[in-house]
């Protein structure tokens, strides 16, 4: 393998309240390619506070600490501010949970496009709609200049997202978060939004990190698994040999889940060992 | 989307908004007399004795009664004042013996000039401060702010007002006194707005514009100050509200400068519900600043309806009390119309 994109050794996220230390990402270390990654874990396991400390948007009173946090061999602990914003929607993107929420809701939709390509790129207005458009054609809007003109209110769930997807590849990144893109999403609508996202991700070579708490879903989307737990990884194993397994806690959870074939009732619920948080 | 009517539908809307608008205007107005009028004929003062003074004759006092049309019922003397209100007669002040309107084109302008300019300093400073203590929470200017803030709710105005004139009035020399004016230059200018400033600017009376501005300036700081303590606290919290919003994260994650996160992205959010605020701070000034117009000895309508409150002047009350309840629906209407403006899911 050819130097990783992104490279993260004992990356470490705290808190630091009133009430004492939290520490929510507790050493966790993986390599990137230009591949897909997926992060899975329970609400609190900091699959999302890992995702927004590559970005640099841990929310303050956090902490970030890592031996190495590095993209394409630059130093994100030490970067500048400036290198950072360039880094920051140039290169590195994220797609967030819920359209309704991430967009700001008193900008058009193709403002909030211009603005990001805007941001990385020296273009005139015009240049930047035609790119704007193109983009929106890209995640199969029927009627972009139209959706365009719109404000998030007045667009669906799905539609939001892809506008939201649109946004956050508009300046080609090289490596996109994806930070539980479909979970607001109802199961049809978070289909084509997947399959809108996979096409682009494939066509554009880029690294994808998709973080979600669905274990189907991040297998059967991605090269590699990441499993956390209370703020570690717990298992790391490529997609399609999830049946194998060996940490309880991933294994617990693959029990968890209904087939079709057989009707075990009840279910087995997850019993939680105190041990892995240690 | 509800823009499919096109041309004819825009504005059928717009004619539309505008009745409703005079229905609510008409209504707000026509409760505020009733209310006024019924409150200050039943208040056991006696503006007949007001005129003619207690050593009149009874001949006397019941003909000045009569041609108050006071012997009348209530209901009666109501529907008289209604009439007249129609025309734009609201009877004549017995303070000063001039019809109320033209008294209230005197004071009313002098009231709004104030206010204006007060509410001008408390949205240009207070705002700004309001953000910045939001940002930078926890911070020193936070703390300023807060302590600015407090400091604006418990002292009481007509003592800063007094301390402010005692320094840079009488110590340091830096504005003029009280008024709105001097002597010397209030004849170089003909009133026509009443609006000093604009008065004197447009005229190109620029002393006379000038020695208006030293003598507004310390009341309108005062008056700025008060609102802004307000402004500043309200725009703190909306923004601090916004700030942790997902879209501002989005924002960033975009790669914006973090002065475009904050002013173009939050505070367009924050805005929306800032105008009420902005709006009803003004409609406080207006209302009347008593102490601040008496300490400054400003004529303005606060001190009109107040000494014609005390002087059982009910004309000048009832008019004065209607102008204020007109600029407050027409201040609704103006920050009804922003709010659209700003904020399209409103539309």
């Amino acid at each position: 393998m050819t130097k990783p994109l992104l490279d993260v050794e004992d990356l470490r996220v705290r808190f630091h309240l009133r009430t004492g230390t939290v520490e929510a990402v507790r050493g966790v270390s993986f390599q990137l390619g230009r591949e897909r990654l997926g992060i899975v874990g329970e609400s609190g396991s900091g699959k999302s506070q890992t995702g927004r400390a590559i970005l640099g948007l841990t929310p303050p009173p956090g902490e970030v600490t890592a031996k190495r946090l590095a993209f394409d061999g630059i130093d994100l602990l030490t970067a500048s501010k400036r290198t950072l914003r360039t880094l920051r929607g140039g290169r590195i993107s994220m797609v967030m949970q819920d359209p309704k929420y991430s967009l700001n809701p008193v900008m058009t939709i193709g403002e909030q496009i211009i603005e990001a390509y805007q941001a990385h790129a020296r273009a005139s207005w015009s240049e930047a709609r035609d790119k704007a458009l193109s983009m929106l054609e890209a995640v199969k809007m029927r009627d972009p200049s139209r959706v365009f003109a719109l404000y998030p209110h007045e667009v669906s769930g799905g539609m939001g997202q892809r506008a939201m997807i649109a946004m956050m590849l508009v300046t080609d990144p090289d490596l996109l978060i994806a930070d539980e893109p479909t979970s607001a999403l109802d199961v049809t609508v978070s289909m084509e939004v997947l399959r809108i996202l996979d096409e682009l991700v494939t066509e554009r070579g880029m690294g994808l990190i998709f973080i979600s708490h669905d274990l189907k879903l991040v297998s059967s989307f991605c090269d590699r698994v990441l499993v956390m737990y209370a703020g570690r990884v717990v298992e790391e194993l490529e997609a399609k040999n999830l049946r194998e397994a060996k940490h309880p806690y991933t294994q617990g959870l693959m029990r968890c889940l209904p087939t079709l074939a057989d009707d075990v009732r009840p279910l087995p619920t997850l019993n939680r060992d105190p041990a892995w948080a240690l | 989307m509800n823009g499919g009517g096109g041309h004819g539908g825009a504005l059928r809307s717009f004619l539309k908004k505008v009745a409703q608008f005079v229905v609510v205007l008409m209504t707000t107005l026509f409760g505020l007399v009733a209310v006024t009028f019924f409150i200050g004929r039943v208040v056991p003062i006696d503006p007949v004795l007001a005129i003619v003074g207690d050593r009149a004759s009874p001949q006397v006092y019941e003909r000045v009664r009569q041609e108050l049309g006071l012997d009348l019922p209530l209901v009666q003397q109501f529907w008289i004042y209604l009439k007249k209100a129609a025309t734009g007669d609201f009877g004549n002040s017995v303070l000063t013996t001039n019809p109320v309107m033209t008294d209230i084109a005197n004071t009313f302008p002098a009231t709004l000039e104030l206010a204006t300019l007060g509410t001008l300093i408390g949205v240009i400073i207070g705002v700004p401060l309001g953000v910045l203590a939001a940002v930078k929470r926890g911070s020193l200017i936070d703390q300023f702010v807060r302590v600015l803030g407090l400091a604006g709710y418990s002292i009481p105005i007509f003592w800063l007002g007094l301390m402010g004139l005692l320094l840079f009035y009488a110590k340091l020399g830096w504005v003029a006194g009280p008024g709105r004016i001097d002597v010397t230059y209030s004849y170089l200018y003909t009133p026509v707005t009443n609006i000093v400033l604009l008065d004197t600017a447009m005229q190109g009376q620029w002393d006379a514009f000038w020695d208006a501005v030293s003598h507004i300036i310390l009341p309108a700081c005062l008056l700025g100050y008060f609102s802004l303590a307000y402004i500043s606290r309200m725009t703190r919290s909306f923004m601090l509200n916004e700030l942790a919003q997902e879209y501002v994260i989005a924002a960033r994650v975009k790669g914006l400068s973090e002065m475009r996160v904050i002013w173009r992205h939050a505070l367009r959010n924050a805005a929306v519900p800032l105008i009420t605020v902005i709006a009803l701070s003004y409609a406080n000034l207006l209302e009347g600043s008593v102490l601040t117009e008496t300490v400054f000895a400003w004529p303005g309508l606060g001190q009109y309806i107040t000494n014609s409150l005390q002087n059982a002047d009910m004309n000048a009350v009832l008019g004065g009390t209607l102008v204020i309840g007109a600029a407050f629906v027409l201040l609704n209407l103006v920050s009804d119309l922003l709010y659209r403006l700003l904020d399209p899911r409103t539309r």
